[in-house]
């Protein structure tokens, strides 16, 4: 934070009435039951297409998205104002691979042809794309894929195999690192149709959608590649740093959720004759779920505000938004089914789907414990 | 430009113009630091004191008390941007303290022309200080068991018992305290009153209290047959819980900004402790389990900055949310998880008492550690204040305490 001014952290009236409405919305249309159901029909495609396309008709796939892709050319602020909501019913549509990977990865790194010729689609809800960074023995770190990029007559050919892929047994096109050189690498866009592309479905614990991606002798053109060979790195980070900050409204949504639905369970819930709220033991650790969650929203919006206003400040934000977020939506997870007692623990009950929500968002674009090392890095320590 | 845009423009040349450069980048500028006055005042430095004289002259002292009682007769919005400016140069107010910060605008809440008229101006010119007479060796968490007692005698109220933990009471000319006006009544949040007193009245003893830090700001007010006339009532008699309450908000969101200090600070300077204690000048600090820890406490304090700012914000566009309960609570916490790790690094140099061995700074900061550990007690502990957040913000039902 500057020493003169804060940034801004409050929503404008708009932003407030897309709060409200996508609040309403997702809590009518979107309940967090979804994930049983579509886990125990073993659904083909693991969320509802339907429902994206509503949002997409609604505005809110493209709110980040400039005019001339057709999107509504706001901001970043914007789109995780919508991303809090969603995340408070854990919805398992394709925001995190569509909107917060493949689209950054376009804005930031796509050439021209690239934006023109899939950004229309995701503001319309038609397209997804999927990234694929993850590898056997990667381990969170992206920095070194084994997948290469051999040079060939007239472009690349891609081998290796990605794994985790978010959206990637649905996705229209998947970007996929490859190493380009001993030290760098880039990111090509692969249509997953195509030959040599192998598609297999995974399924996880956190009622996301995920699938393995196998590469054999891919040819892609050399228009395939998003942003500079050798540069994948740099645009893979900056990417992960915008995906940080949105997957960490996601969670602030979340938590927010999961404590609301544990506040209200401890006023209801008796024993000993009196409600369980009534218990000091209690009280004063809802207060410190209380308390994350409020310095997690200040530095939630800073980050979504920075991409918008102040792009130097964003490595540092998203950083930090990033590990409180994860710290905050795992503390109120914890105590949510903690406090809930022994149905917290079944599967009958809601509450489990959140504890299993932050354990992958934890997981994902770094553990707290990286984002830490790196803060510490930019500070100079 | 709007108007308040206009504004902030001129505070910033006048407090940029005016304040002396030795204050730069001194203080958080919180409530609580910098020029306190009062008629038993020894501050020499002649900065802080022409400092002091040029926000009298501006009336910028008190900027939003009305002009008649000394104040700049400004909005609570152009306040709070000149205080935001005197902190983006890091200059503490020209004159700070409870009178200020806490007595003064429970006098324009609550008083009469008459009260205000005599105690503001003192209090908007540095001349008079007060303090606070709240606690009580038997009512500290459980404020309302209080049992100072006032009896009327005819225009005068005559007071016999004992205050605990009133800050610089010994510095002060001037408390203003909650008694017991009627103990008949039926609970013990009722009948109690605010009462002000002149600290020179005859039946006073004031004796200071030594804390672990070696620090006495606290002492013990012992009043002995202490008569006050009874105009030194404020506001209703036996309703002074009311005031008293509103006087402990003010309270807990004033130590939780005044702990904030200038953003980044705490970070640096356990950085800069981490480099002398442990000979690492620049670059990582070479154990990853301590650097994290760092890591974490500058993230905590960014964190609590960006909340601060986002409760201002939320202030200034009318509609103030339920967080500023939340600032003391943080804020003690952060504070003391600073001091922890600072003497975390500085290993067994951080031990030393007085004499050779250690230098100032360590001596120093030993003592400030030792005086973080009161501020997750005073001013509503850390547990009052959960219990606060935990009945007002998310509506828990009562409990046994």
């Amino acid at each position: 934070m500057t020493k003169d001014r804060a940034p801004f952290l409050l929503l404008n009236e708009e932003q407030k009435m897309l709060a409200k409405t996508a609040h309403e919305f997702i809590r009518e249309r979107a309940p967090a039951a979804r994930i049983r159901a579509f886990r125990d029909s073993r659904d083909g495609v693991g969320f509802s297409r339907e429902l994206w396309s509503e949002m997409a008709e609604l505005g809110w796939l493209g709110l980040q998205i400039p005019e001339r892709y057709e999107g509504m050319g706001l901001g970043f602020f914007d789109l995780a104002v919508v991303l809090e909501q969603s995340g408070r019913e854990l919805m398992p549509e394709p925001f995190v691979s569509t909107l917060l990977l493949g689209t950054q990865a376009l804005l930031l790194g796509g050439s021209e042809e690239q934006k023109k010729a899939l950004l229309p689609g995701v503001a319309a809800g038609e397209t997804l794309i999927a990234i694929g960074y993850e590898e056997a023995g990667s381990r969170g770190d992206a920095s070194k894929p084994v997948t290469v990029a051999k040079d060939s007559s007239d472009g690349f050919e891609l081998s290796g195999e990605k794994l985790q892929v978010l959206d990637g047994h649905l996705a229209d096109r998947i970007i996929v690192s490859a190493a380009t050189s001993d030290t760098g690498y880039a990111l090509f866009l692969v249509d997953p149709t195509q030959s040599g592309v192998t598609v297999i479905r995974q399924s996880r614990m956190d009622g996301l959608n995920a699938a393995i991606v196998r590469l054999e002798r891919v040819r892609v053109k050399s228009d395939a590649v998003v942003g500079g060979l050798d540069a994948g790195a740099a645009l893979l980070g900056a990417v992960f740093d915008r995906a940080s900050v949105g997957l960490a409204a996601q969670m602030l949504g979340a938590s927010e959720q999961a404590f609301t639905d544990t506040v209200d369970y401890i006023k209801e819930r008796e024993q000993f004759g009196v409600p369980i709220g009534s218990f000091q033991a209690l009280q004063h650790r809802a207060v410190s779920v209380y308390t994350d969650i409020a310095l997690t929203r200040s530095v939630v919006l800073a980050a979504a505000r920075a991409i918008d206003e102040s792009p130097d400040e964003v490595p540092r934000l998203a950083s930090l938004a990033k590990a409180m977020g994860s710290e905050t939506f795992m503390h109120a997870a914890k105590e949510a089914i903690q406090m809930h007692g022994g149905i917290g623990v079944t599967d009958a009950h809601d509450i489990g789907f959140y504890m299993k929500r932050a354990q992958s968002t934890y997981m994902t674009f770094g553990m707290p414990s990286q984002h830490r090392r790196r803060w510490a890095e930019l500070h100079g320590y | 430009m709007t108007g308040l845009e206009a504004f902030r423009a001129e505070a910033r040349a006048w407090v940029r113009e005016n304040a002396p450069k030795s204050l730069w980048e001194t203080s958080g500028s919180g409530p609580f630091e910098g020029y306190w006055g009062g008629s038993k005042c020894e501050e020499t430095d002649p900065d802080l004191l022409r400092w002091r004289d040029l926000g009298i002259e501006k009336s910028w002292t008190a900027p939003a008390w009305p002009e008649q009682y000394g104040g700049g007769g400004l909005s609570r919005e152009q306040e709070n941007i000149i205080h935001a400016e005197m902190k983006a140069i890091g200059v503490p107010r020209p004159v700070a303290g409870q009178g200020l910060a806490m007595f003064g605008p429970v006098l324009l809440d609550y008083g009469n022309d008459a009260q205000r008229a005599q105690h503001l101006p003192g209090i908007a010119r540095g001349e008079v200080r007060w303090c606070q007479g709240y606690s009580e060796p038997n009512a500290g968490s459980d404020l309302a068991n209080l049992q100072l007692r006032a009896v009327r005698d005819g225009d005068e109220l005559v007071l016999n018992g004992q205050k605990i933990w009133t800050s610089h009471a010994d510095l002060s000319d001037w408390i203003y305290c909650l008694a017991r006006t009627d103990p008949n009544a039926p609970k013990k949040q009722m009948g109690i009153s605010v009462v002000l007193v002149d600290l020179d009245t005859p039946g006073i003893t004031v004796r200071r209290i030594d804390l672990i830090s070696g620090y006495s700001p606290f002492c013990e007010t012992f009043f002995d047959n202490v008569r006050v006339p009874t105009a030194n009532l404020v506001g209703t008699e036996n309703e002074g819980w009311t005031i008293a309450k509103a006087i402990l908000g003010h309270e807990r969101s004033s130590i939780g900004r005044s702990i904030a200090r200038q953003p980044g600070s705490a970070q640096r300077e356990v950085v800069a402790r981490a480099r002398k204690h442990l000979a690492v000048p620049e670059g990582a600090i070479p154990d990853p389990l301590l650097r994290d820890e760092v890591a974490s406490l500058g993230m905590l304090e960014e964190a609590f900055h960006l909340t601060l700012a986002r409760i201002q914000q939320s202030a200034e566009s009318g509609t103030p949310g339920p967080e500023g309960s939340i600032t003391k609570i943080v804020g003690s916490e952060l504070k003391q998880r600073r001091f922890e790790l600072g003497m975390q690094v500085a290993g067994t140099q951080g031990l030393g008492w007085e004499g050779p061995g250690f230098d100032a700074d360590d001596l120093q900061y030993t003592r400030d550690w030792l005086r973080s550990r009161a501020s997750t007690i005073e001013g509503g502990s850390s547990e009052i204040q959960k219990n606060i957040v935990s009945k007002r913000v998310l509506g828990l039902p009562e409990g046994k305490k």
